[in-house]
């Protein structure tokens, strides 16, 4: 009981600690000034007056949003004499897979910089600024010669390392037994099981109504839908992000999504956030990185290529380019186990003073990264707010993707509870492709990383997304990578080859999401 | 068969009688509704009949614009309608014109114009030509450009849709569930200055496909439902299923003002694509109808697609695979329609009293904008007249 006290007492002093640089802070501050000229508030009952007064006048809502997103982004703080890297990490082997990681992605930047002998950021000439000012919405028909970029590791370069990750406390031992993990992952984490998972996504069961299932068959829509919808509408009302997030977890209607995403993610676009999207736009007519070269490589030759996406191609440029420059990124590498690369004046080498993070924003893009933009691109058609909804998806989500940590929502372990989803509850399956040399994670470690963005039809991977910020969770993409194969269980098992069960899988576009989560969670005999 | 084929297949010189087990893909004079100067003309002279017996569909606003009927742009034909083309030019003298064969198709001899003395320029040159004597030159429609078009992600595009129609009398059409968008491959710009660019302002394929930035693996090519899903959560869902709607409501009074027309042999059924426009205000504009609609792929999705187009046009018109007769009562059973939709069955809607309905309550807001919700219009397509 004292400890839950503690604990509660350092929550709430952390997320004190962290509004108070806030806006919102100063906003209220100003309020509680101007309110001081009401005439209900009393001087002898000063405090619950001005309390009333936040009550009644919506700012309290605005409090209780932004508590809520704190408690959602923010890890619960450890025993305070922990240090801050366990925030980022608590295992040491992880941090250190990690850092090795980034100094290989580094190094390869690095390498290119010097072979293309091209530096790493410089001062656009005037005349260059206003060419780039003039185009700006039309960025996509420059073609510039990139055919000596090249992307700075695909996500199979990336599984390669994860393949390899070994915890050095633990010995597996040589003989196989039934607890051994015939994967690809190698290192002991905690992942759900089924009844675990049935659990966590409840409202997914099989007697919840659900966008995605009950909105597309033959039943007739007063009996959800309408009603839905209707709910739906009174929670954008009252702008409660606690409510929006739980209704979103049996969907979001299409005409509702954008607002609903945006309350959850307590995104409003003041007037200040636009200026701060155009200051960064004038950052980015300012500098040429070399960053912006490989985001340009990567927009050409994903989303320029994608049936659905290929019409954003200028917005990509808009939202990704402005990121790379956007220092307030840097914010999560508090919690993020990767920390922001950091690159040295000219001359001024492995000298701490002269170091400046590189990309400002800390990230350095890989083959795919444009495809987290590209389907947000479907709800918002301002630059500004496109901006922020995909900035907070990925200083929420995102970044695990392609970070080593332990978190449960890291790529590390959405890889293990794929694998032990398979290797549980379809072993003949998963045994038969391991035989024949197509391990199954190698096929669906693309579609995790990416959050199927791209892989799956828009609609289908907007109902996937409204439960990842349903649930505030990316075990879903692990869920479902498994339900696919399950789907597809009886063609995998008459394939001989990797390529074979490459070519089964290759085309993921005419699937339904949720009846494929819904049967293997809950309809599955385990 | 070709439209060439078809016209010597009916033809009177030919003598050539189709015989009962003999059916074919375009009506006899199809060009009343994919000529654009008929098309146009047939459109007019319908609103005219409408307003003449009193129809409110034919209700026109304080503006005297037509509410429900004003869906293709203002269109002259040339030469022959020159005097109230310079009328109307001279009311808006800063709009631009859009001048189109009437005969052609793909998007050749098209050009943009906005001041008088191109129009003369052009009309010399053409005379001036050896090869084409006056009394064989071409006839031009010029039509108003469409110049706010609805961009997205500042692209300008158009809807090509797919509309079978089994027979005129009484109309029984259907419309393809999978049409698509067509993307211009640079930014749309409304200046007058890119006024030679085609590739700015003409969205066929067959245009766009010579541009350096043309994309092979999609084609500038995006489907209904991506665009459905777009105005869904960018403009609500009300506007969107009334921008739906009105496409339909379109369509269907294209085929209206062209039935009484239309020679409507039984052996004939036909396959239109359908080119629409939809402005920055959600309107949809007709702006042609393809009688050969292409069948050629330019890419993979677009070859599926094509494929079953034609799978489901033979399903509707040759039922069941078997030897045809075309005194059939081309009302094919719900099972074979596959990606195709009943768009208006005349029959249908006469047999539900839709039309006396109609007729009784005058004063009753028609047509697409009466507000019909989703699921009446999913059900009741065919009901509205």
């Amino acid at each position: 009981m004292l400890q839950e006290e503690s604990d509660l007492s350092l929550i709430i002093a952390q997320i004190v600690q962290k509004l108070k640089g806030s806006n919102l802070y100063a906003q209220l501050e100003r309020q509680a000034w101007a309110s001081l000229q009401r005439p209900e508030i009393k001087l002898e009952s000063l405090k619950e007056d001005i309390k009333e007064y936040f009550k009644v006048s919506g700012w309290e809502k605005k409090l209780q949003n932004a508590v809520y997103s704190e408690l959602n982004v923010y890890p619960l703080p450890s025993h305070p004499a922990a240090p801050p890297e366990h925030l980022k990490e608590p295992l040491v082997y992880m941090r250190k897979a990690q850092g090795s990681w980034e100094k290989r992605i580094l190094k390869s930047l690095n390498s290119m910089c010097t072979e293309l002998s091209i530096p790493l950021a410089r001062k656009r000439p005037v005349g260059e600024q206003k060419e780039l000012l003039n185009k700006w919405n039309e960025m996509g028909t420059d073609e510039p010669d990139l055919s000596l970029f090249r992307p700075v590791y695909a996500p199979k370069d990336f599984l390669e390392v994860l393949i390899n990750l070994r915890n050095p406390n633990y010995e597996n031992g040589d003989s196989l037994s039934f607890r051994t993990h015939l994967g690809l992952i190698q290192v002991p984490l905690k992942v759900k099981d089924i009844p675990e998972l049935k659990e966590c996504f409840a409202e997914l069961g099989l007697n919840t109504g659900q966008l995605g299932i009950d909105d597309s068959t033959q039943v007739p829509p007063e009996l959800f839908e309408n009603e839905h919808v209707r709910i739906g509408q009174k929670v954008l009302t009252e702008q409660d992000s606690a409510a929006a997030q739980q209704y979103i977890r049996q969907g979001s209607p299409t005409a509702l999504r954008a607002e609903l995403w945006a309350l959850i993610l307590n995104i409003s676009s003041q007037p200040e956030d636009i200026l701060y999207y155009e200051q960064l736009k004038m950052n980015v007519i300012q500098h040429d990185l070399l960053v912006d070269s490989l985001i340009y490589k990567d927009v050409k030759l994903t989303a320029s290529n994608d049936d659905y996406y290929f019409v954003f191609e200028d917005y990509l440029y808009q939202v990704l380019l402005c990121f790379s420059r956007d220092t307030s990124v840097l914010g999560h590498f508090a919690y993020n186990s990767a920390s922001p690369p950091k690159s040295y004046i000219r001359g001024k080498l492995g000298l701490e003073e002269y170091a400046v993070f590189y990309p400002p924003n800390g990230v350095i893009p890989f083959h795919g990264f444009s495809m987290y933009v590209a389907p947000l691109c479907f709800l918002y058609h301002e630059p500004y707010k496109l901006y922020q909804i995909f900035r907070e998806m990925y200083v929420r989500f995102f970044f695990r993707l392609h970070s080593i940590s332990s978190h449960p929502s890291g790529i590390v372990s959405l890889c293990l509870l794929f694998e032990t989803l398979l290797q549980t509850y379809l072993p003949q399956l998963f045994y038969h492709l391991r035989e024949i040399g197509a391990q199954p994670l190698r096929i669906s470690f693309k579609w995790m990383v990416r959050a199927f963005s791209g892989y799956l039809a828009t609609d289908q991977l907007l109902l996937l997304w409204d439960r990842i910020l349903g649930y505030n969770s990316l075990e879903i993409l692990a869920v479902l990578a498994a339900a696919v194969f399950a789907f597809r269980a009886v063609n995998l098992m008459e394939v001989t080859s990797l390529a074979a069960a490459e070519a089964v899988l290759a085309d993921l576009s005419t699937l339904k999401v949720m009846p494929l989560l819904q049967i293997f969670l809950f309809a599955t005999v385990t | 068969m070709s439209v060439q084929t078809i016209r010597n297949v009916f033809s009177v010189e030919t003598g050539y009688r189709l015989s009962d087990d003999q059916i074919v893909n375009h009506f006899p004079n199809h060009y009343e509704l994919t000529r654009k100067d008929l098309m146009v003309k047939n459109i007019k002279r319908y609103r005219k009949e409408l307003e003449k017996d009193g129809s409110p569909l034919a209700e026109k606003d304080e503006n005297g614009k037509y509410l429900y009927l004003d869906f293709v742009p203002v269109t002259y034909m040339l030469p022959a309608d020159y005097n109230l083309f310079v009328e109307e030019f001279r009311k808006s003298p800063s709009s631009t014109w859009i001048m189109k064969p009437c005969g052609k198709a793909q998007g050749k001899g098209i050009f943009l114009i906005n001041k008088l003395s191109q129009i003369k320029k052009w009309s010399r040159d053409s005379k001036t030509s050896t090869f084409v004597s006056q009394s064989t030159k071409e006839a031009y429609v010029i039509s108003l450009y469409i110049s706010n078009p609805l961009l997205i992600g500042g692209r300008k595009f158009d809807l090509r849709l797919y509309v079978l129609v089994s027979t005129y009398r009484p109309l029984r059409c259907y419309m393809y569930k999978l049409g698509f968008c067509r993307f211009c491959t640079v930014k749309y710009t409304p200046s007058t200055s890119e006024l030679d660019n085609m590739f700015v302002h003409l969205t066929n394929v067959a245009i766009q496909k010579h541009g350096e930035d043309y994309n092979h693996i999609h084609g500038g090519k995006w489907t209904v439902s991506n665009l459905r899903l777009y105005l869904e959560s960018t403009r609500g869902k009300e506007v969107t299923s009334k921008l739906f709607d009105e496409i339909h409501w379109i369509i269907v009074q294209s085929l209206k003002a062209v039935a009484p027309v239309m020679n409507n042999d039984k052996h004939c059924f036909e396959c239109y694509g359908y080119d629409i426009i939809i402005d920055d205000k959600l309107k949809p504009w007709l702006i042609e109808v393809n009688a050969s609609p292409s069948l050629t792929s330019s890419t993979a999705n677009d070859r599926i697609l094509k494929y079953n187009l034609i799978n489901d046009t033979l399903n509707i018109a040759v039922p069941n695979g078997e030897i045809p007769d075309c005194k059939w009562n081309k009302s094919p059973p719900k099972e074979v329609l596959g990606n195709y939709e009943i768009l208006y069955d005349e029959e249908l809607a006469q047999g539900d009293g839709a039309d006396r309905e109609l007729r009784s309550r005058p004063g009753q807001p028609l047509g697409p904008r009466a507000g019909r919700t989703r699921d009446s219009g999913r059900s009741v397509l065919s009901t509205w007249k």
